[in-house]
């Protein structure tokens, strides 16, 4: 059996790439990189792969918002090709700047009428978004995640991931208060900073996140967006502390591509 | 103003803010700035981003891309105004709008134009001017004064911006056409001494009168004028950025004749060393060394600085300088991959009182808040880890602040050769050319004056990091198809530099008006000496052109033909076919008159004070670790995303709350070898300025050690100088450089570590009122070592409750410079600066080195500015574990009168000293590798997380919790 193919995605300013390849690769996959102007240009590629990544960068700078132009860009572009290849059963992962793109393109939230129509023309429906830190700085720091009870495919309750964040506008935020309680309804809070039971939850919760929020799926749970970077702790030396550890075959980093693989089943669209 | 008469923009204007339920941290932030800038009257404050859009738009479509492009449904709330309509009267806040100035380049109005070209929203209006502009919304009872203090101090910089207080006017549209012309004679035949001197600084040429001579007798020969694009092209190359004639030219110095400081003293060292794993060194963008041998992988690495045009703009000027040390790794031999930056400051003390910052300059923490966020916001955004660095304080950096900027690359030993042939195109890829950046190279081999801000606003670049970010994804794409034949990049003097040395050997003809310009009207020398960013230029064979160009139009990269190399050893510019230069490389690059320089040295009359017993030890250590050059740089650090590209193995902080500073960074940048690289420096402007020679010598051993201690390979470690002095043209200043050279040569031969790139900064004086101040000497120092297993690497904090400390190496009453003194000797303190014992040192780190490449090191520390009582105190915090120590059997030198032992053993800075943790099963391992280097073993590590140091007879000297040492080390400024 031929591994699964996974196309990453680029565009200017992407520059998580080649490690986000790598731990796919390490986790098992083969692996596309595709320039999106490519990728608009042939959305049918997407047929052949099994899952869509989208890694962290500057996607054009993040100029105006984070994520904003290459969001609308996607939106605008492949809205349907990449709503179908979900929907197909395909895979869908923005890590950072790609959590940031796939939120503002709302392919992680869909309003109802973009879900009924399968397209999207308009940002006034989104209810999630990414805003500034809370410190208004960007922040490079290690965090530990935690996965929340989730539809996420891949994800299993529990498990705790620590890996670096690094950002300047991280912080999850909702329109309201029921937009939460849907989100934790649909079981699309898929990841949480863990934080201190008592004191400060700053800097564990790096951003200011509601509800310490780190991650959220689509409601199939087959399309998923994080700020912090897994990719970034797969060897046995990523981790901050591995000098006070013992000998350590990988990173917990891994093993979340390695099971998002595992889930990865062929698509046909 | 009276808003009614001024013009308002003829465009649609856009004005975000944040819906008034969302927490906006912008404005929060500036309440913060504003309240330390003492204005207490401002109760609140909103702050809009704005935008300018063509007017021929519909307000249906302007309308659509406020909502679906620059405007957050969640977050945010917008206004649209039609062209020339007039915002409604805010009768509760006063507003202040920041826009950049006509022709400064406006990053995210690039994005907007191509957002709205790739998603259609713009229509037919899509290719018309847009720009931007912040709106600040000031509430509260505020003067006019206090209004204007905060537009000035806190929001904007009126260098690069126009500041609007109460008006709506903001100018919109490309700027105003210059007058440009053809062929332009300037007359100098028959000029006097003085009318060429005149022209010379006139015409910003920042050549002296020899120079002017040699010009003057090279065109009488010629019998004709000189074009101004010659003049230009001559200043630009031979300008002291680009020449380095300081340290080429004859220097006498105590009845010696020095013909080439550079080739006497630091290349010396590397071709005596003659270092077979040297592959490349002084004479391309970057040293190259040997890095993996089985894979035909190489690193690279270069240190800039940019000094000047970061004291004027902090936020462009730093921004530009790592992009720019950026693309000297991008134009090294066929081109690297950058894999780190490093950056380190040198600025004016940041409690400094407002009052006492000299005229025309801004206070130290703002430059140090704008260089921080200037490499922050390029280098993040270009996606290459900020590392290592550091920063130093000092009052004579007020005036004068220092911004280094280093890179590290890897690439492949089969590109690291580049040749240009006769027929190559001149490709000029990335960005567009401008009126930026004209007489970069010549302003930074300049003097700063109060007006330096106003006359020289036109040597500010503003940066746009994805334009480079596109190029290095274009370049590397090329260089591997094997596309061109040589790159290099368009740094200071622009084209002028960048095809001028290309074609030194050969020739080149260039048509200027075929470069792509962002406006119109620019002259041809402006265009060729245009320091616009984010341009590298290639020589591409002509069958492999189009190939070329495709690859970086698949990266939205946009690329030009300006001309051709040629072979007629000439440098030929036309503007639209009229000929306005025709001169032989040969006198543009070896035409350089040589001066002789008087240089002479003397130390400052500064009394050794001596050391007595601090009454209070552990508040003598707690000063140290607060002091500004030692405290934690956590704020800066943070800032930067310093694990993207997922190799790094040693961060800047480590230990278990991950706030242990790091000796130095180590990366594992390949994944088919586990061998890393590490990266770390050393500076001490306080040693410079009482003994540049021990300076040197201890600068250099800093880095070494600090490289050491992770786990470099001391025999694989190549070494950089960065020189940043005053004015060499005096004698005082060129002996302190002469001195620190010759250090640098002793080091690097007793280290047997190779000098393999360098830079030099040399007119780095202000004038305040009558009185020029130059800084302190400044020499950095980067070390770049492999690390043969980076599962061998150290980090620096206590591991495990029983283990031995140890302290290697020889402690001396070396306090001249020290942290201690600087901090008990306010009115300025003499003594002895710490250099290492050029016979032992190496031996030392040899013998480190071996042990922690067996595995028998837990942890490592070296000793630096604050001497062992800082490092123990670090080592222990970081661990979250304690120590107990008796430092009575640390032996000592002789002590000079006045010196306390123990007191000397504690904060005295010698070099070559570490401090090492070892576990029982390891120690006699380790013991018998320091048979011949002094080796005390002063404590243990403790569960109980207190460091307790006791001296002479037991007494206790200090005894504070971990929390308290913390604390301290955090005390200082957070930015």
């Amino acid at each position: 059996m031929s591994s699964p193919l996974a196309i990453v995605t680029r565009t200017a300013g992407t520059n998580c790439d080649a490690e986000t390849v790598r731990a796919l690769e390490l986790a098992g996959a083969r692996v596309e990189l595709i320039h999106i102007h490519q990728l608009l240009a042939e959305p049918q590629r997407l047929q052949e792969a099994s899952m869509c990544v989208f890694p962290g960068g500057f996607s054009y700078g993040d100029d105006i918002a984070a994520g904003r132009v290459y969001g609308l860009e996607l939106r605008d572009g492949m809205y349907t090709e990449l709503s179908n290849f979900v929907a197909a059963g395909g895979l869908v992962l923005g890590i950072c700047n790609g959590f940031q793109v796939l939120t503002e393109s709302g392919i992680l939230d869909p309003p109802a009428e973009a879900t009924a129509a399968g397209s999207l023309h308009s940002a006034e429906g989104r209810q999630i978004a990414l805003h500034a830190n809370a410190s208004n700085r960007f922040e490079c720091r290690w965090i530990e995640l935690e996965v929340a009870d989730t539809a996420c495919v891949w994800l299993e309750e529990g498990q705790r991931i620590p890996c670096p964040a690094a950002h300047a506008e991280g912080r999850f935020v909702v329109r309201d208060d029921s937009v939460l309680e849907r989100l934790k309804t649909s079981r699309q809070v898929a990841l949480r900073y863990v934080v201190p039971t008592e004191g400060d939850t700053y800097p564990a919760n790096p951003n200011g996140a509601v509800d310490h929020i780190a991650g959220v799926c689509d409601p199939s749970g087959r399309a998923l967006g994080l700020m912090p970077h897994p990719e970034r702790n797969v060897l046995p030396w990523n981790h901050p502390q591995w000098t006070r550890r013992g000998a350590r075959e990988e990173g917990e980093g891994l093993a979340f591509f390695r099971q998002m693989v595992h889930a990865a089943a062929p698509v046909s669209v | 103003m009276d808003t009614a008469t001024a013009t308002l923009p003829n465009a649609w204007r856009v004005e975000v803010f944040r819906r008034p339920s969302v927490d906006d941290p912008e404005a929060n932030h500036l309440l913060g700035a504003v309240q330390e800038l003492g204005v207490e009257s401002l109760q609140g404050a909103r702050v809009g981003h704005g935008y300018l859009l063509p007017p021929a738009l519909s307000r249906e479509a302007a309308n659509q891309i406020a909502t679906e492009l620059l405007s957050d449904p969640v977050l945010d709330e917008f206004t649209l105004y039609a062209p020339e309509e007039l915002p409604a009267p805010n009768s509760t806040a006063r507003r202040v709008l920041v826009a950049k100035k006509a022709g400064v380049m406006d990053p995210v109005a690039l994005t907007i134009a191509r957002g709205l070209k790739r998603t259609g929203l713009g229509g037919s209006a899509a290719d018309a001017h847009i720009s931007t502009f912040t709106a600040y919304e000031l509430m509260g009872e505020l003067s006019d004064e206090d209004t204007a203090l905060i537009a000035r101090r806190a929001l904007g910089n009126e260098t690069i911006e126009d500041l609007l207080l109460d008006s709506e006017a903001l100018p919109y549209g490309p700027p105003a056409e210059g007058s440009t012309h053809g062929r332009v004679e300037v007359p100098i035949l028959e000029a006097d001494d003085e009318a060429l001197m005149k022209l010379s600084t006139e015409g910003c040429l920042s050549l002296n009168l020899v120079e002017m001579h040699a010009i003057q007798a090279h065109y009488r020969e010629a019998e004709r004028e000189p074009t101004a694009c010659e003049l230009e092209t001559i200043a630009q190359t031979w300008s002291e950025h680009c020449k380095h004639k300081t340290f080429a030219g004859v220097i006498e110095m105590d009845g010696e004749r020095i013909d080439n400081l550079l080739k006497t003293t630091i290349k010396r060292a590397t071709d005596e060393l003659d270092k077979p794993w040297c592959i490349s060194v002084f004479h391309d963008n970057a040293g190259i060394i040997e890095f993996d041998p089985a894979s035909g992988w190489d690193l690279c690495v270069k240190v800039e600085t940019h000094n000047h045009p970061s004291a004027i703009d902090p936020y462009g000027g730093a921004g530009t300088g790592i992009g720019g040390v950026i693309r000297d790794i991008l134009g090294v031999g066929l081109g690297a991959k950058p894999i780190a930056n490093t950056d380190s400051f040198f600025v004016g003390p940041l409690d400094m009182p407002r009052e006492d910052v000299p005229k025309g300059s801004m206070h130290p923490r703002r430059i140090l808040r704008g260089v921080v966020a200037g490499v922050r916001d390029y280098g993040n955004r270009m996606g290459i880890p900020t590392v290592s660095g550091g920063v130093w304080v000092h009052p004579r950096y007020v005036g004068n602040p220092l911004v280094y900027a280093g890179t590290v690359g890897l690439i492949p030993r089969s590109c690291a050769d580049k040749e240009v042939r006769p027929g190559d195109a001149i490709l000029v890829v990335g960005g567009r050319t401008g009126r930026d950046g004209i007489h970069g190279a010549t302003f930074s081999s300049a003097e700063l004056t109060e007006d330096s801000d106003v006359v020289s606003s036109a040597a500010v670049q503003i940066g746009d990091a994805i334009a480079e970010k596109r190029v290095l994804d274009g370049l590397l794409r090329a260089r591997d198809l094997g596309l061109y034949r040589a790159v290099t990049d368009c740094g200071a003097g622009g084209f002028s530099s960048a095809v001028g040395e290309m074609g030194e050997e050969c020739g080149a003809e260039v048509d200027l008006e075929t470069a792509p310009l962002k406006y119109a009207g620019l002259s041809p020398e402006e265009v060729w000496i245009s320091e616009a960013q984010e341009r590298m230029v290639f020589a591409v064979p002509p069958e492999k052109l189009e190939a070329c160009r495709a690859v970086f139009e698949a990266e939205d990269c946009e690329s030009a033909v300006i001309g051709t190399f040629t072979d007629t050893e000439r440098l030929v510019l036309r503007w639209h076919g009229e000929v306005v230069a025709d001169m032989e490389m040969s006198f543009l690059h070896d035409g350089t008159p040589k001066p002789t320089r008087k240089a002479e040295w003397s130390a400052p009359a500064l009394q050794d004070p001596g050391l007595p017993m601090p009454s209070d030890a552990g508040a003598a250590l707690l000063a140290c670790l607060s002091h500004p050059d030692v405290a934690s740089k956590e704020w800066i650090v943070r800032q930067y995303d310093h694990e993207v590209q997922g190799a790094s193995v040693v961060k800047p902080f480590v230990g278990t709350r991950a706030d242990g500073p790091s000796d130095a960074a180590v990366l594992r940048p390949l994944d088919t070898t586990n061998a890393g690289c590490a990266i770390s420096c050393g500076a001490n402007p306080r040693y410079g300025l009482l003994d540049p020679y021990r300076m040197a010598l201890a600068v250099i051993d800093e880095a070494l050690r600090n490289s050491v201690a992770c786990g470099g390979d001391p025999e694989h470690t190549a070494i950089l100088d960065n020189f940043s002095w005053g004015n060499c043209d005096k004698p005082d200043r060129l002996g302190a450089l002469v001195l620190a050279s010759r250090g640098c040569y002793d080091a690097a031969m007793a280290y047997s570590t190779p000098f393999i790139s360098g830079k030099d900064s040399l007119n780095n004086e202000y004038r305040v009122g009558d009185e020029t101040i130059a800084i302190p000497p400044t020499l950095l120092i980067s070390a770049l070592a492999k690390v043969q297993d980076v599962g061998n690497a150290t980090t620096m904090d206590f591991k495990e409750p029983g283990n031995s400390i140890y302290l290697v190496g020889q402690t001396e009453a070396e306090l001249g410079g020290s942290v201690h003194f600087d901090l008990n000797h306010p009115e300025g303190a003499g003594g002895t600066v710490p250099a290492p014992e050029l016979e032992t040192a190496p031996r030392a780190m040899r013998s480190l080195a071996g042990a922690i490449s067996a595995g028998e090191v837990r942890a490592c520390h070296d000793l630096s500015e604050g001497g062992l009582a800082v490092a123990a105190a670090e080592s222990a915090f970081a661990g979250d574990l304690g120590a107990e120590l008796d430092v009575s059997s640390v032996p000592l030198g002789e002590l000079p009168e006045g010196y306390d032992a123990d007191a000397t053993r504690l904060f005295s800075e010698s070099c070559t000293r570490w401090l090492v943790e070892v576990s029982p099963e390891n120690e006699d391992a380790f013991r018998a590798r320091f048979e011949q280097t002094p080796l005390t073993h002063i404590g243990r590590v403790t569960e109980a997380p207190r460091l307790i140091v006791r001296g002479t007879e037991h007494a206790t000297l200090i005894d504070l919790s971990t929390d308290e040492l913390r604390a301290a080390h955090q005390s200082g400024f957070q930015g």
